[in-house]
């Protein structure tokens, strides 16, 4: 309970603290000794992590990225291609043909997977996008697609463990994720040391990268964007971040403190609309130009291999699609397993199954939506050095004068959701090694709030480093784990496919009782 | 073997003299009646993280909920008619709910109120009674 009373001093004093920043009119100074502060810790961390090798005088190849793609290039070739060949299987359980109707009113497999994307569909797909094209060229669509498609098995070996290993509690709750996977699946391969390790790892990394990327960088992108759309530097909101951050703030705390779950209903309604407009205005776009279809492909595929002007070359483009396809899928990174890991389902492959799609609607298809978009209006070279959402608003804006308004209202629902999805994984992280009960819990919740309003008023620089390098980091612990778990993945594949093929596992659709 | 009635039931007035029209028909046969409630739930929902983590126990609460307010009151006062009388609680669409336990249960027929929705609200919320009479694998009686 002490925590809990300083957790609410700390935010009584960092509030006004931040208000005065602003209201002073001299936000940069206290910016720039935060910043000044921070960096040195944030510098260290962001160049352990991106820890690059100078391949030409342009080029560096960030040995993470090479990381990420080859454990998800290993996952597979050792699942023997589970994305091709379950796929189709994967949607029937989407559709909830084989959900026992006992199980109804429970967390469905569908429910499961539309919680999980709303975590990772958000500024990747539209802003990571953007900038991919712009430094990779067209071909880094390709790599992106690429990573795609080998994330997803990443993605179903992760999933299946984070159910697999979950703790289920007498009231029906579960909490699943990399943190139990590591600890209680590496101590039944007589290493309980190094499980711990790493799931504390894992654990501290997921609450820093909850706190950075999934709240600050959301909350101060959605600020950016609002700004831009009201009138730029000329808008009353300009120089109010503190204030927009409080709005914010206030929402996400009534959704995740106050438990005010209309708040979240809504969210949850409008985000797959938003995602549903988004798409068909990029297809819209696509069609009415169908005619330079071809040429975007040609310019997609031959600039994978042969990009002109990109820095780097081929490697440039292609360092740039998997980085961005990290980021926005989060394979690998084992943030979504713990989302994934409230299905309802006795068979932990059915949710790794229904998981090897995530990958595939936010990269391969929203993803490449975007790029498209982009390449065809042809604003990546046009764009004059512009980048990110801009970019990406400009494209479409092109098309539709009206869209960046919409882009807006999107930016900042999306970021709106995923801070919700994080701040859950972050709690779950939080609970895990501070105790699990209400008291931590409600600690960090309260923490998570009040760096949406830090997030906002600031100016990021190394905390965007930092928290980057934090949800990197995740990967790290969570990959090590992954490849001592990989076969306890595949028995359980191999056994459930099993009885599948033999008719164990039937679908119970159609056979209504007889 | 005994014929087995089905009724459903939501708490309303309408619900109500549904079953009790329901329990005239199967005291008459020596029927088996069931009174089935339905929690409107779908499985298509998009919910946050926080939604799902609750989702068991919200469930268990629901079920109780309906049981002890709705369900149990009417099945024992059926019973103390002197009806064979059960009671079912399940989450679902109200009208696949109510066909699927029909088929289970081999149910004759299926009894249930209606809201008496306006032309309007009925094609905004859609009319469970209506669209049972169109999917339901036994005959459907609609109580006024």
């Amino acid at each position: 309970m002490r925590t809990l009373v300083t957790a609410f001093l700390a935010a009584t004093l960092w509030v006004p603290a931040c208000l005065a920043q602003d209201a002073s009119a001299m936000p940069k100074g206290l910016d720039e000794r935060i910043n000044e502060a921070i960096s040195p810790v944030t510098d260290v961390i962001a160049a352990v992590i991106f820890y690059s090798i100078p391949l030409t005088d342009e080029i560096a190849l960030p040995v993470i990225v090479v990381w990420l793609v080859a454990a998800a290039a290993f996952a597979t070739v050792y699942f023997n291609f589970i994305s091709v060949r379950a796929f189709g299987h994967a949607v029937d359980l989407v559709k909830g043909d084989y959900a026992d109707p006992k199980d109804a009113g429970e967390v469905s497999h569908f429910q499961a997977l539309a919680t999980a994307l709303s975590g990772t569909v958000g500024l990747g797909n539209i802003a990571g996008v953007a900038i991919a094209v712009s430094i990779g060229g067209p071909g880094a669509t390709f790599w992106m697609i690429l990573a795609g498609f080998l994330g997803m098995s990443l993605k179903f070996a992760e999933c299946t463990l984070g159910v697999k290993y979950r703790n289920e509690y007498a009231d029906g709750t579960v909490s699943g994720g990399p943190m139990y996977y590591l600890s209680k699946g590496l101590a039944e391969k007589n290493m309980p040391g190094l499980g711990k390790f790493l799931a504390v790892f894992f654990a501290v990394c997921c609450i820093a990268g909850s706190l950075g990327g999934g709240n600050m960088f959301q909350a101060n992108q959605s600020f950016q964007q609002f700004v831009n759309v009201t009138g730029g530097p000329d808008s009353f909101m300009a120089d109010k971040g503190w204030l927009f951050g409080i709005i914010i703030a206030v929402l996400v705390g009534a959704v995740i403190i106050g438990g005010i779950q209309s708040i979240a209903k809504v969210t949850e309604k409008i985000v797959p609309f938003m995602a549903l407009v988004y798409c068909t205005a990029a297809l819209v776009i696509i069609a009415v130009n169908y005619d330079q279809v071809p040429a975007a492909f040609g310019a997609i595929i031959g600039g994978a291999f042969s990009p002109e002007g990109v820095a780097g070359g081929f490697v440039g483009a292609l360092i740039q699609g998997f980085r961005r396809a990290a980021f926005s899928n989060e394979a690998g990174i084992g943030s979504a397993s713990i989302a994934h890991s409230a299905v309802r389902t006795k068979e932990p492959v059915t949710e790794g199954l229904v998981a090897l799609h995530e990958p595939f609607i936010d990269t391969i298809v929203i993803c490449t939506m975007t790029a498209l978009v982009i390449v065809i209006t042809g604003t990546y070279t046009a764009g004059g050095g512009m980048s990110g959402v801009e970019l990406t608003s400009l494209a479409f804006e092109s098309a539709f004068s009206w869209f960046p308004y919409v882009l807006a209202l999107a930016v900042i629902l999306f970021a709106f959701s995923t801070m919700l999805s994080w701040s859950y994984y972050g709690a779950k992280c939080w609970t895990y090694l501070f105790g699990e009960n209400r008291t931590m819990d409600l600690l960090f919740k309260l923490i998570f709030c009040i760096f949406v309003v830090i997030g906002a008023s600031m100016n990021l620089g190394p905390v965007v480093d930092f928290s980057d390098s934090a949800i990197f980091a995740m990967s790290i612990a969570n990959i090590i784990g992954l490849y001592i778990l990989f076969p306890v993945v595949k028995r359980e594949l191999i056994s459930y496919w099993s009885r599948l093929k033999s008719g164990e596992i039937r679908r119970y659709v159609g056979t209504p009782a007889e | 073997m005994t014929e087995t009635l089905l009724v459903g039931v939501d708490g309303s007035e309408g619900g109500k003299r549904a079953a009790q029209f329901a329990a005239g028909r199967a005291k008459e046969t020596g029927a088996r009646l069931i009174v089935a409630y339905v929690i409107e739930w779908s499985p298509y929902t998009f919910n946050t993280p926080q939604e799902n983590d609750l989702r068991h126990k919200r469930r268990e609460e629901e079920i109780a909920r309906a049981e002890s307010e709705v369900v149990q009151p009417l099945v024992a006062g059926l019973k103390k008619d002197g009806v064979i009388a059960e009671g079912a609680v399940r989450h679902g669409h109200a009208v696949e709910v109510l066909s699927q336990i029909a088929g289970e249960e081999k149910a004759s027929q299926i009894f249930i109120g209606r809201r008496g929705l306006s032309k309007f609200k009925a094609l905004l919320f859609g009319s469970v009674a209506s669209s049972l009479v169109q999917v339901s694998p036994v005959p459907v009686t609609v109580i006024p």
